[in-house]
């Protein structure tokens, strides 16, 4: 007890010896540091010179943030945010990525596709390397390491997200739950880090994979109750003469389904990535060290923290609710009514 | 921060790029595909088999716990059978070690009353036998004695003379 008594005055000290002259000093830092960061639009500036394109734009942008203030920390974020054909290094530079166009359409290779693509590698290292163990192993071995932890996850999914919610003939929706809850997990994680770009945070990303479900869903649903089945479900097993109010509503419940699944990941991984970005923007805004000690640094790790929670929970609702579409589809009438009372909560 | 309102109303980040959607469709369907293949076959078959093998395992040990109870109280009844033979045999034993040692008790007092009795006309024999000896050796030794007695007394002289004086009496009467 005593050494922690005289430890921690000492410690404080330091800290705040270490402060003080930052706090004393704010304005004279802060116009030192708006000279450091007009560096970068300096390096850009002169690749901007150049090629005069749209993307180094918001490069110039950023540069410029520091002496404009408000207007222009807007467009730094969306830059952040938003896809485009620069992967920015922000103070060693950055790459630019080839632009294709085949038959009118634009395909180009967007930092999101590199995302995309450093997902895919991963994941297939990782479960390369795990599936890799399974193969060796009997069913008296107990995994451990990197296989016991995606085991945990795959277990998860396997009994508590696809056994609970489809029922008989799960196996064949694990492959494709399995893939989607990893590929988004590790697309919203490498969004958290540095240099990383949020390929779930981009709408078309997240669309794509939305109508992956509706398709299995939708097969899923004709494989179960065949095409007459399949029509009597959408009138939801009502009196003929509601069909004309039904049909169309079970129709458009079809689309609203992976459309809700688009929405909410798309929005959910952005609006995280705003937070922290604004975060640390107010400061850079009030041109302030104490606020950014104070309130941009300390909530912007809390935000962090909240989205490396809600990477997980995303991927899992994402999964759970592909899930859920796939098990009311394929669900038979006796499980239809309290199927559908989960399904509009 | 209006100008991030006014970006995200005008659309563009909702703008639609069939580009990323080409790519995001191809990479993902690509990933399923050797995902499925180098992942999620192996580790899926592996968790099926371990969940059979631990519920084998389950099983297995549910029977062998079933079995050891019902050895155990087979033995327990085997134990219990056992106790009441051996009950019943030092019981049985014990009988009849009480029955034999009565018998044997009673045929001995049989046996020494007639030992004794038997004892007894010996000993009144030998007594009556011994008294006989005896009064033939009284009577030996009286006669000894007298004899002894007599043959000290009898003196040559005094016989011859007596001798004499009788043949002197006996000439004397046929005279």
């Amino acid at each position: 007890m005593k050494r922690v008594n005289v430890i921690q005055p000492k410690a404080l000290l330091k800290v705040i010896a270490i402060f003080l002259p930052l706090l004393f000093n704010v304005n004279g830092l802060a116009s030192a540091a708006s000279g450091q960061s007009s560096d970068v639009p300096k390096n850009s500036a002169a690749v901007v010179a150049g090629a005069a394109v749209s993307a180094p734009a918001a490069e110039s942008a950023h540069g410029a943030e520091a002496s404009e203030g408000e207007e222009k920390a807007g467009d730094v974020i969306m830059h952040h945010i938003l896809d485009n054909n620069v992967f920015a290094f922000e103070p060693f530079g950055s790459v630019n990525l080839p632009k294709i166009v085949i038959g009118g359409f634009d395909i180009s290779i967007t930092k999101h596709v590199v995302m995309l693509w450093l997902v895919s590698a991963l994941l297939l290292i990782v479960f390369s390397v795990v599936g890799g163990k399974y193969k060796n192993m009997t069913a008296r071995n107990a995994p451990k390491g990197l296989a016991n932890a995606m085991e945990a996850l795959v277990e998860f999914i396997r009994l508590d997200v696809a056994k609970s919610n489809i029922g008989h003939g799960y196996e064949k929706h694990l492959p494709y739950l399995l893939t989607v809850f990893f590929f988004i997990l590790f697309c919203n994680l490498l969004g958290l880090i540095p240099y990383g770009a949020t390929a779930t945070g981009n709408v078309n990303v997240t669309l794509t994979l939305s109508i992956f479900t509706f398709f299995v869903t939708q097969i899923a649903a004709f494989k179960a109750h065949g095409v007459k089945g399949y029509l009597q479900h959408l009138t939801a097993g009502t009196h003929w003469s509601l069909w004309i109010i039904m049909v169309p509503i079970e129709i458009i419940g079809q689309f609203t389904k992976p459309f809700a699944l688009t929405i909410r990941l798309f929005a959910n991984m952005t609006a995280g990535h705003i937070i922290i970005l604004s975060l640390i923007f107010i400061s850079f805004i009030l041109k302030s060290y104490i606020v950014a000690a104070a309130v941009s640094v300390p909530f912007a790790i809390f935000i962090d923290l909240l989205e490396l929670f809600v990477a997980f929970l995303q991927a899992f609702v994402f999964t759970m609710l592909s899930a859920l579409f796939i098990g009311l589809a394929t669900a038979h009438e006796g499980h239809e009514k309290p199927a559908a009372g989960v399904a509009h909560h | 921060m209006l100008t991030s309102g006014i970006i995200l109303l005008a659309g563009s980040l909702l703008s639609p790029n069939p580009g990323l959607i080409f790519w995001t469709a191809i990479t993902f369907v690509i990933v399923l595909l050797i995902l499925k293949k180098i992942a999620w076959g192996p580790i899926l078959t592996a968790l099926e088999e371990r969940e059979k093998g631990i519920q084998s395992s389950i099983d297995r040990a549910h029977k062998a716990k079933d079995e050891s109870e019902a050895i155990l109280r087979k033995n327990k009844e085997l134990l219990a059978k056992a106790d009441a033979e051996s009950d019943r045999i030092i019981r049985e034993g014990k009988d009849f070690a009480e029955k034999l040692r009565a018998d044997i008790s009673q045929k001995a007092q049989a046996e020494a009353q007639k030992m004794i009795t038997s004892a007894k006309e010996e000993i009144e024999q030998e007594k009556r036998r011994a008294l006989d000896v005896l009064r033939n050796e009284v009577a030996d030794l009286a006669v000894r004695g007298a004899e002894k007695i007599i043959r000290t007394t009898l003196d040559a002289d005094i016989q011859k003379r007596i001798v004499d004086s009788m043949i002197k009496d006996i000439s004397t009467n046929r005279n």
